[in-house]
């Protein structure tokens, strides 16, 4: 849990050389920022308030933020963290101003104790010679083509499934899954602990799993 | 199949699969987990399944993600809260 974050918790050479160039007045490396970071800022802002539009106000108070802060950049974090604690800051106070702000942690999705897998599919805890081993063991993919499983209707079954996953659960597992995020980046975000972002991602998996598999399985039938 | 205490269930390990992979499992939990899954099929099979799953989650484009109906989730949320006879 201490040296998988240590990659994210301090800027690289590169985050370095981009805040030298912003402090020189780069426009062009400020414009690459702002491509490279909007849609991400705006999909995360609208996560406190409530319309696009005021959203996309967030977002750019947040680059008038980041370049107000510039001077103060010390590298202790990386840029990407730096940028969306700015964000994060500037989302708060405006959802505060909109409606009382709730912590993220106590929205729906935690408290979600469903098990990862149907109860059903395992053998009885006092079962006399397997107690909790599958009944029903999954399928291996491994015997499956690849592009079936690559193709573009399982996508869409993974996106249909994260779409339908509560609001928690979902953002934690398109962070991290679909946009790569570290968990660290995750917790630092909305104000988690590690053990609960675990807790929201292990049932956003789960669920997504089972649908694929509820899904490749009615093909191969 | 021992029926020792200390063996894992299949039903075990599909609630630990995330900590696995998070790599926050202790030593100990990390090699009753491996122990399980080198003598098990079906958990191997599952764990590989997460893992295709993960792959393909990295494939999908996040602007399709609906966020918005996420955060239309939670200012219903707020609104239940702020307006419902729990508030403070």
């Amino acid at each position: 849990m201490t040296s998988t974050e240590a990659d994210h918790s301090i800027a690289t050479p590169q985050d370095l050389r981009t805040v030298e160039a912003l402090r020189a007045g780069d426009e062009r490396v400020f414009r690459d920022l702002v491509e490279r970071y909007h849609a991400s800022l705006i999909r995360v802002a609208l996560m406190y308030v409530r319309t696009r539009a005021v959203a996309e106000e967030v977002v750019q108070d947040t680059w008038i933020g980041v370049l107000r802060s510039l001077p103060r950049f010390e590298g202790r974090s990386s840029l990407r963290t730096w940028i969306f604690r700015i964000l994060a800051n500037q989302a708060r106070t405006r959802a505060r101003r909109e409606a009382r702000s709730v912590p993220f942690s106590s929205l729906a999705g935690l408290d979600d104790d469903s098990p990862a897998v149907d109860p059903d599919r395992f053998l009885a805890a006092d079962h006399p010679a397997f107690p909790g081993h599958w009944a029903t063991a999954p399928r291996s993919w491994a015997a499956l083509p690849e592009d079936e499983l690559l193709a573009g209707e399982t996508r869409e079954r993974v996106l249909a499934a994260i779409n339908t996953l509560p609001a928690a659960q979902r953002t934690v597992i398109s962070l991290r899954d679909v946009e790569g995020w570290s968990s660290g980046e995750v917790c630092d975000l909305l104000g988690i602990s590690e053990g609960n972002q675990r807790v929201l991602l292990h049932r956003a998996r789960s669920k997504v799993r089972q649908a694929l598999e509820e899904y490749l399985d009615g093909r191969a039938a | 199949m021992s029926e020792s205490p200390e063996m894992l269930s299949c039903r075990e390990v599909v609630e630990l699969v995330t900590a696995y992979l998070e790599g926050a499992l202790t030593e100990a939990e990390e090699v009753r987990f491996e122990e399980h899954l080198a003598m098990c099929d079906g958990c191997a099979a599952y764990l590989d399944q997460m893992r295709r799953t993960i792959v393909i989650a990295g494939q999908l484009d996040p602007e399709a993600v609906d966020l918005e109906a996420c955060h239309r989730l939670v200012h219903a949320f707020r609104g239940w809260r702020d307006g419902g006879p729990e508030g403070p």
